[in-house]
């Protein structure tokens, strides 16, 4: 969901770009971060809690709280909240901690 | 060096750049101005702290005028990891590591929200009063429809009219304190448009499959204890969390000042003279992270420190004693009133606290 009129405030965006998520096609605007181009369209679960395996958002936005880690091109533990969307970007749902090993697999 | 690009941290570089004292200024965001850029309500008070000018054009301001002076080294997007025994920094930037040793440096690092406990408080649609200010006024994305904001403190009423404004219903306010926190200016504004506020009442759970669904609210008795039977349900996507920041003390830690608990200023502070100097002699701490309260005292607390770093260095500002003795006043003054009793017991503990490091030294 997003704001397109406010009484205070004039968004600008950068041009509208395609990435994924687990494979599904979204657009956000380039250079926003991951996390808020998700939001926009309507996800906000980003990961699996490491131990109990629960579901986890964004909490601070900011960098801070690494709620947000998310898998992005292959690297797991990516910020979301600060990483800025660029096209084409894979972004998959964090299982747990995350592994390289997919991605060093992949290219093995 | 100064850390922290907010309001404390660039008002600190605009004073050291008016010194003539060369500096590095580091902020781990892209943009200068820290909590500012979220902020679109007007400042009140005097016109000399910005009075009718929303927090966003506050920074850009005072971001000009620090590149105006030509004379700080701003690192953006680059985030100081460390404060090493020899005094040397290290910096994480976009170009790579970077070794700094600075003959002072001012710690403007802020704070972080805090998070309250209960029962499924990790689901998603479960935020900090920040990120949702983050996600409406400077993305311009929604967090969702309906939103229960716990905190009736300045953020969590402002946070409030904020959502309103962007279109998205507020179901409740509430906080576990009797009284309403916020300046009366801010909580009247969401009043009159019709959100109730309820003190003396907290969260008794989030519940939803796989996100936040619906938020269950109870009142509290005098002494703040839960009372079974006053349930409230609410169904909501989001709850806003607006209950109080945690000052940023690491690199304070990291570098030996010494730190006192003062619970009306958010938690473990470095101990703090007048000019914001920590125990360690070149290390001086201003706003957030020197005792949570605003902006504006955040400014002058910057200012101050710049001052006191400045004449350390053996460089000091031209007009030092008059622009130290307008800064303490002004403080003083902005921490009169009423509204500010608690930061008052704060500051005292921490001169309590100031004047015992003195005794045992």
């Amino acid at each position: 969901m997003r704001l397109t009129q406010h009484p205070v405030l004039e968004f600008q965006h950068g041009p509208l770009v395609r990435f994924t998520l687990d494979g599904r096609v979204l657009e956000g605007y380039e250079g926003e971060p991951v996390a808020m181009a998700l939001l926009a369209n309507g996800v906000s679960v980003l990961r699996e809690s490491p131990v109990l395996g629960r579901p986890r958002g964004v909490f601070c936005a900011q960098g801070h709280c690494a709620s947000c880690l998310m898998t992005v091109d292959g690297r797991p533990n990516v910020r979301t909240c600060v990483e800025k969307l660029r096209a084409g970007m894979q972004v998959e749902t964090q299982k747990r901690k995350g592994s390289l090993l997919a991605r060093d697999s992949e290219k093995g | 060096m100064i850390v922290g690009g907010g309001p404390a941290g660039l008002a600190a570089a605009v004073t050291a750049a008016e010194a003539g004292v060369p500096a590095v200024l580091v902020d781990r965001n892209e943009t200068l101005g820290g909590q500012l850029i979220k902020q679109t309500h007007r400042f009140f008070g005097s016109r000399d702290h910005y009075s009718g000018e929303r927090g966003f054009a506050i920074a850009a301001q005072l971001a000009s005028r620090l590149a105006g002076c030509g004379r700080t080294e701003v690192l953006t997007g680059s985030t100081v990891f460390g404060y090493y025994e020899d005094g040397v920094m290290g910096i994480h930037t976009p170009r790579g590591t970077l070794h700094l040793r600075p003959e002072a440096a001012i710690l403007a690092t802020g704070a972080a929200e805090k998070a309250l406990a209960f029962p499924n408080n990790d689901l998603p649609g479960i935020y900090g009063a920040g990120a949702v200010q983050t996600m409406v006024n400077v993305w311009g994305v929604l967090p969702g429809r309906r939103v229960l904001m716990v905190g009736t403190g300045n953020i969590g009423v402002i946070v409030s009219y904020q959502l309103l404004q962007a279109g998205v219903e507020v179901v409740a306010c509430i906080d576990a304190a009797p009284r309403i926190g916020a300046f009366w200016v801010h909580a009247a504004k969401i009043a009159r448009l019709g959100v109730p506020i309820h003190t003396s009442c907290t969260v008794k759970e989030a519940g939803g499959r796989g996100r936040l669904e619906e938020a269950v609210t109870w009142r509290l008795d005098d002494d703040g204890r839960p009372r079974p039977g006053t349930e409230e349900v609410y169904a909501v996507d989001v709850m806003c969390l607006a209950v109080g920041l945690s000052p940023l003390t690491e690199l304070a830690r990291q570098a030996g000042c010494r730190l006192a608990w003062v619970p009306e200023l958010g938690g473990y502070l470095p101990l703090l003279d007048d000019n914001m100097a920590t125990t360690v002699p070149h290390i001086f701490v201003a706003g957030d992270g020197a005792g949570v309260e605003e902006a504006t005292t955040a400014m002058l607390e910057g200012s101050l420190a710049a001052l006191a770093a400045c004449a350390r260095l053996g460089r000091p500002h031209p007009e030092h004693g008059v622009r130290r003795e307008a800064l303490l006043n002004e403080l003083a003054a902005l921490r009169g009133g009423p509204a500010a009793a608690r930061i008052r017991a704060g500051r005292s503990r921490m001169q309590r606290e100031e004047g015992f490091r003195h005794a045992t030294n």
